[in-house]
């Protein structure tokens, strides 16, 4: 019996859906693994069905895209789409992509996740996206100091908002989706405060010229929801004592020093706040794919170096819901080619490279104009926790630095146990980084999330069963070739 | 405009779940971070080492500070796990493994 070729597409985002839906319409059998009830992703996040949201697309951009894809997913017989399933490490059965069961995707169920469940594929596209960076203040552990996109995520699923009166900051293009959604949905946004310089756009239109009209639509919405805009600043303090009662913002200067004598208060219940973001690849890293920096490597056909595994999307590079789309639809069409055995032609997919192109472009000159101010961790006092889970404060880690010659994030983690906790250094990372002094490295996780132990000795119980049984097929294997080879031994015996 | 009205949204009937004994308004499909904002709470965890008071951060089950005990278990990702009628919530203490 031959059968179809299945792919394992992790991550029902933009990515996965543009994936699994150019894979499935190729003749691929695809199972669609994602740890949200709905699809859509962070981008396309979903009111909870329970909610009978009429209006969704109220709080989304780009409706119709979604439109599409979800129509396409619920029309496509061949994809089999899997909710509440979170992947915590895809393991690699065998050295080629073309032996079928290559993979095997872990995975655990529900929101309580301790039951165990495993997807077997031929191939597998790792479409898990990102999440953000947000880097340390005075305050920032406080109640009501949220990330711009959590609060955006709350917003989209549960309908609710943080607080009334709110102060978006950081840096980077979600903070204006995220300012807008929260003022047409009642909260007063006092100000949306942008570390960057908007006049560096300038010397980027080409990259980003596509992009003014969304721009300047933005700028009208902030306008009509009375929104400050204050670009160059920052906030360097949240206050209060069991929540955030008020923010200093301060101005910045051309280097990114906060302007000493500029720091004003502004009275909030919320802070949202972000500083761009990172891709997740944690799987990536265990099926031991070769990472660009922080991004997942991938080739023209969206290929990691490991046969049989793909990437696209966020984990690839941070570019956004556009570029995940491209990069999943050559992804999805470069693997139907492979299983089926052929060689792609990406001339069928020139459209989505071209626009990979343009958009892989824009993307790096908004990285360049929106990176967090030059000197961040200068306004980060000593008491200031850094690390949210073993609440490691700044003062630690530089000691760690300073006193005992830590060098690198990991040496740190030793030192001081920053990273060491419940989210495994996924929000300190970057900060213990820029405190070091030193490069963001991958933090090599054995696993994507916390996994039961209870599920992890049945996983290795099972998986000694497996052994046992192939040592014993083995083994009347071998005494059936030996039957076969000596009959003369047999008779003689 | 509340969110609600903004996406208008028509819910299932609410219903009721405890937090800490109090009875706190849920609508289906919320998870219990949203339940727990819609009621003006932003903080349901205190930290193990300072105590401090800490509530949603990331929003999407990434950071855990949202932890919180629902029905007898601790270590909960209030932002992911979604309620039903009749939950009971309680504030978590530290690794929520002393209660």
């Amino acid at each position: 019996m031959t059968e179809r070729p299945h792919l394992a597409v992790i991550g029902a985002g933009p990515a996965g859906l543009a994936a699994s839906l150019a894979a499935a319409a190729r003749g691929v059998r695809v199972t669609l693994i994602d740890a949200a009830p709905d699809a859509g992703g962070q981008f396309y996040r979903q009111p909870a069905t329970g909610l009978g949201a009429r209006r969704p697309q109220a709080l989304h951009h780009q409706w119709r895209t979604w439109e599409r894809l979800r129509d396409g997913l619920a029309a496509q017989a061949d994809i089999r789409h899997l909710t509440e399933h979170h992947v915590w490490c895809v393991e690699r059965k065998s050295s080629g992509s073309d032996r079928p069961d290559a993979f095997t995707v872990h995975a655990l169920l529900g929101p309580l996740q301790e039951e165990p469940a495993t997807v077997h594929a031929d191939a597998v596209l790792l479409a898990t996206g990102g999440y953000e960076r947000v880097l340390p203040f005075p305050g920032w552990t406080l109640p009501g100091v949220v990330t711009a996109g959590g609060a955006q995520a709350m917003l989209k699923a549960g309908l609710v908002v943080p607080g009334r009166v709110a102060v978006v900051a950081g840096t980077g293009p979600l903070l204006l989706p995220v300012a807008t959604g929260l003022a047409a949905a009642g909260v007063r946004v006092e100000a949306l405060v942008e570390s960057a310089d908007p006049k560096a756009v300038v010397r980027h239109t080409r990259a980003l010229a596509a992009k003014l009209p969304e721009a300047a639509r933005y700028a009208a919405r902030l306008l009509r929801h009375r929104v400050r805009f204050l670009p160059r600043n920052a906030v360097v303090e949240a206050h209060g004592d069991e929540r955030v009662e008020s923010v200093t913002v301060a101005a910045l200067d051309a280097d990114g020093r906060v302007r000493p004598g500029t720091g004003r208060r502004i009275p909030c219940d919320t802070l949202a706040i972000g500083h761009g973001m990172l891709p997740h690849t944690d799987l990536a890293e265990t099926l031991g794919c070769r990472l660009d920096g922080v991004r997942v490597h991938a080739d023209e056909e969206q290929r990691t170096d490991v046969p049989g595994v793909w990437a696209a999307g966020e984990s690839t590079g941070i570019g956004g819901a556009a570029l995940s789309l491209a990069e999943g639809h050559i992804a999805g069409r470069s693997i139907a080619a492979r299983l089926a055995g052929r060689t792609p032609d990406p001339r069928g997919w020139a459209t989505a490279a071209k626009s990979r192109t343009k958009l892989g472009e824009f993307a790096a000159a908004l990285d360049t104009v929106y990176a967090p101010p030059a000197h961040w961790t200068e306004q980060v006092t000593d008491d200031t926790v850094v690390c949210r889970c073993e609440e490691v404060t700044a003062g630690a880690i530089r000691e760690a630095v300073g006193g005992l010659g830590a060098a690198d994030v990991r040496t740190v983690k030793l030192l001081t146990r920053a990273g060491m906790g419940w989210c495994q250094g996924r929000m300190c990372g970057p900060a213990v980084a820029g405190l070091a002094s030193c490069e963001l490295t991958p933090a090599r996780r054995p696993f994507a999330r916390p996994v039961p132990l209870g599920v992890l000795a049945q996983e290795a119980q099972e998986a000694q069963e497996a052994e046992a049984t192939d040592a014993a097929e083995a083994a009347r294997e071998t005494r059936k070739a030996q039957d076969h080879a000596h009959p003369t031994e047999k008779e003689l015996s | 405009m509340n969110p609600l009205e903004l996406a208008d949204a028509r819910p299932g009937p609410a219903f009721t779940v405890t937090l800490d004994g109090r009875e706190i308004p849920a609508l289906p499909g919320q998870t219990v971070a949203a339940a727990l904002w819609a009621a003006g709470i932003t903080s349901w965890r205190t930290t193990r080492g300072q105590g401090r008071p800490r509530g949603i951060f990331c929003g999407i089950g990434v950071c855990f500070d949202c932890l919180v005990t629902v029905n007898d278990r601790p270590n909960q990702r209030a932002c992911l796990v979604t309620l039903r009628p009749g939950d009971a919530i309680r504030t978590q203490e530290g690794t929520g493994h002393d209660d």
